[in-house]
């Protein structure tokens, strides 16, 4: 369970404007993730978390940084070089209306990976899609129909079967159930955890929603305007947050049990800084309740805080959340 | 079999195990969810009534047509000008080139159903011969120009970047010039054959095919199954050609037909300025001819020209019924 799958080393993805203006949307984000795990990111809208993972699938060219699948080192390769390792990592995208071509036939789309990488399978090709249908819980018959004859839900199943069809070691999944109603969310995440414990495969888990991340991930890292702010195993994050903007987040998740009033509930105000020009120093200080001079004024260095928690905040520790949960 | 009937229940409650073996238990709800239909908990031997039958697109399309009245009627005039122009010498066998009344002759004449032109030969002959030049002129132009605007649109909105400012330059340079005028400096050097009509007409034609070809790329080039295709391995022309294209494809038909359209007014237009193949029939050809005695007998340029008309609204309407029947949303509801 040591063994560590996907190295991701200081990855940056910059985009340049047509103004000569450059968004930072990942400055600078570093994690390991070991076979079989699954590593969430959460973060808001805007943060970067679905850029790192278009650069993950090389859908997004990395501007700095590494980032290596086993032993190969995919951030540098392109053309045929990187095709021929792409049916090892394979990804789920958020939105199961756009990310299914509407003229293939499901069968087709689940194939497509494997005619296009040329990958055979014992028992052939045909076999091996109805065989993909089955373990995402869809009807082996249903390869004839078109994606809009099936639900969101199915639809997902149907991108999560194509994602399969290659026998990949590495899904990036990119906010998998934030299209989809709560109750077909709880279907598609407990189909994911069941697939990912027979067919032994690791996660990296973009989501906005902390309930959905702490369901599923072994280690969650909190992304803003495009840096890790904090990380550490999933028991740990929501036993002992230490980042205040971690705090803001686990307070605006919403559960059942939710006895706060909204008035006492912790909260920020105001939007995250643009990423065209980012605060020189912590990124979170314009908004966070804490932020004294040295936060405006000094980058926070990402301290350890031991058993694989790391805070990039200057107060970490030392602070005490307006959680009831975590005050205790 | 279906873990999904076995959690549907279940609420985001991290508690909750998979199940993947537990056996299907009994629909829940008397009208099962959509979520249940393509994976019935039984698999039973036949498709139960409420799974949809796969679909035909083809057959689809030809539904949503067929409901469109003003399209079928386009439709029938096409198909009725089509027979009278590749049939009609059949039914019709009066050469077009010779005399067969007095010059001039009023229609419903003895001789001529639709009168004589101004050398005495038969409107109606010419007008069936003439459609032959016209409607082929008409589309192989309409097909050239279509090509060379898909190519050139696709692959600026693909690439992107210099690609796209270069091949954009280019697409501006042929916007700017006024397109009949470029037509007929061309078939002025050259010799006016019909090859030279339609090439004229079809590098003039192209640079809207292409803006409407880029900007339909560049927008489904950000759909997420185009990322899924790439991270599937598709390369570049894959892409473009089998997964960008396909969609892009009903507003290009539509494009097409009105190209039809237009080739066939600019080949009567050179036609009637007399720059168009003198030896052969066309409609603008004839127009062109009469032009002059057009006070005097108006049924010379009359009857070619509702030819035109015609041909030009049907395609018009046969475009406009192939838009909507492509438009998914106009489909179904």
């Amino acid at each position: 369970m040591t063994e560590t799958l996907l190295s991701v080393e200081d990855l940056k993805v910059h985009f340049p404007l047509a103004s000569g203006d450059v968004v930072h949307a990942v400055d600078g984000v570093t994690f390991d993730v070991a076979r079989g795990a699954c590593f969430g990111i959460v973060g808001e809208s805007g943060s970067g978390k679905s850029t790192v993972a278009r650069a993950l699938m090389r859908l997004e060219d990395p501007t700095e940084g590494r980032i290596t699948l086993g032993t190969d080192e995919i951030s540098s390769l392109s053309g045929d070089r990187l095709r021929a390792l792409r049916h090892r990592f394979q990804m789920i995208f958020q939105d199961p209306y756009s990310s299914l071509n509407p003229r293939l036939r499901a069968g087709q789309a689940v194939r497509e990976p494997l005619d296009l990488m040329g990958l055979d399978i014992k028992g052939g090709r045909e076999q091996w899609v109805r065989q993909c249908f089955a373990d995402v819980g869809l009807h082996p018959d249903s390869t004839r129909l078109f994606p809009h004859q099936f639900s969101g839900g199915q639809r997902q199943r149907l991108s999560i079967a194509r994602a399969l069809a290659t026998q990949p070691s590495l899904i990036v999944c990119d906010e998998p159930v934030s299209a989809l109603d709560v109750a077909i969310q709880a279907q598609i995440l407990n189909l994911l955890r069941r697939i990912q414990r027979e067919k032994f495969l690791t996660f990296v888990f973009i989501s906005h929603d902390l309930a959905v991340v702490q369901n599923i991930c072994t280690e969650v890292a909190v992304m803003y305007l495009g840096e890790f702010v904090e990380r550490a195993p999933t028991g740990q994050l929501y036993a002992a947050a230490k980042h205040p903007y971690t705090w803001s987040l686990m307070a605006a998740a919403l559960t059942p049990e939710n006895s706060r009033r909204a008035g006492e509930r912790f909260t920020i105000t105001g939007e995250p800084p643009s990423p065209i020009d980012p605060p020189k120093g912590c990124r979170f200080a314009g908004r966070c309740p804490f932020a004294t001079d040295t936060c405006v004024a000094e980058k926070p260095a990402i301290r350890d805080f031991g058993g694989g928690h790391t805070v990039a905040c200057h107060y970490a520790g030392e602070l005490t959340p307006p959680l009831e949960e975590l005050a205790a | 079999m279906s873990p999904a009937e076995a959690t549907r229940r279940s609420s985001v409650a991290p508690a909750v195990p998979a199940r993947p073996d537990a056996p299907a238990p009994e629909r829940p709800e008397a009208a099962p969810p959509a979520e249940a239909r393509a994976a019935p908990p039984a698999a039973p031997p036949e498709a139960p009534a409420d799974t949809p039958r796969p679909s035909n697109p083809a057959k689809e399309f030809v539904q949503v047509f067929l409901r469109n009245g003003t399209a079928v009627i386009g439709f029938v005039l096409l198909v009725l000008i089509a027979v009278m122009t590749f049939a009609g010498p059949a039914i019709y066998p009066v050469d077009p080139y010779t005399m067969v009344d007095l010059p001039f002759a009023e229609p419903f004449g003895p001789y001529a159903p639709l009168g004589t032109d101004y050398l005495g030969r038969d409107i109606l002959a010419g007008i069936i011969e003439g459609g032959r030049a016209t409607l082929t002129v008409g589309v192989t132009a309409a097909v050239l120009s279509v090509v060379i605007g898909i190519l050139v649109g696709a692959l600026a909105g693909y690439f992107g970047g210099w690609m796209d400012r270069s091949l954009m330059k280019v697409t501006e340079f042929f916007q700017i010039l006024p397109a009949l005028m470029l037509a007929m400096v061309l078939v002025t050097i050259f010799t006016a054959s019909l090859t030279t009509i339609t090439l004229a007409i079809g590098i003039v034609a192209w640079p809207q095919v292409a803006r409407l070809a880029r900007a339909e790329v560049m927008r489904i080039r950000k759909m997420d199954y185009v990322a899924a295709a790439t991270t599937a391995g598709a390369r570049d022309a894959y892409l473009i050609f089998r997964v960008i294209l396909p969609g892009a494809m009903p507003p290009l038909v539509v494009a097409a037909g009105l190209a039809v359209g237009t080739a066939i007014l600019f080949e009567a237009g050179l036609s009637f300025l007399g720059l168009g193949d003198p030896n052969t029939m066309s409609w603008g050809l004839i127009i062109g001819q009469n032009r002059n005695y057009l006070l005097d007998a108006w049924w010379t340029v009359t009857f070619p020209g509702l030819a035109i008309f015609l041909t030009v609204l049907g395609i018009s309407l046969v475009g406009d019924g192939i838009n909507d029947a492509l438009n998914p949303k106009l489909r179904r509801r």
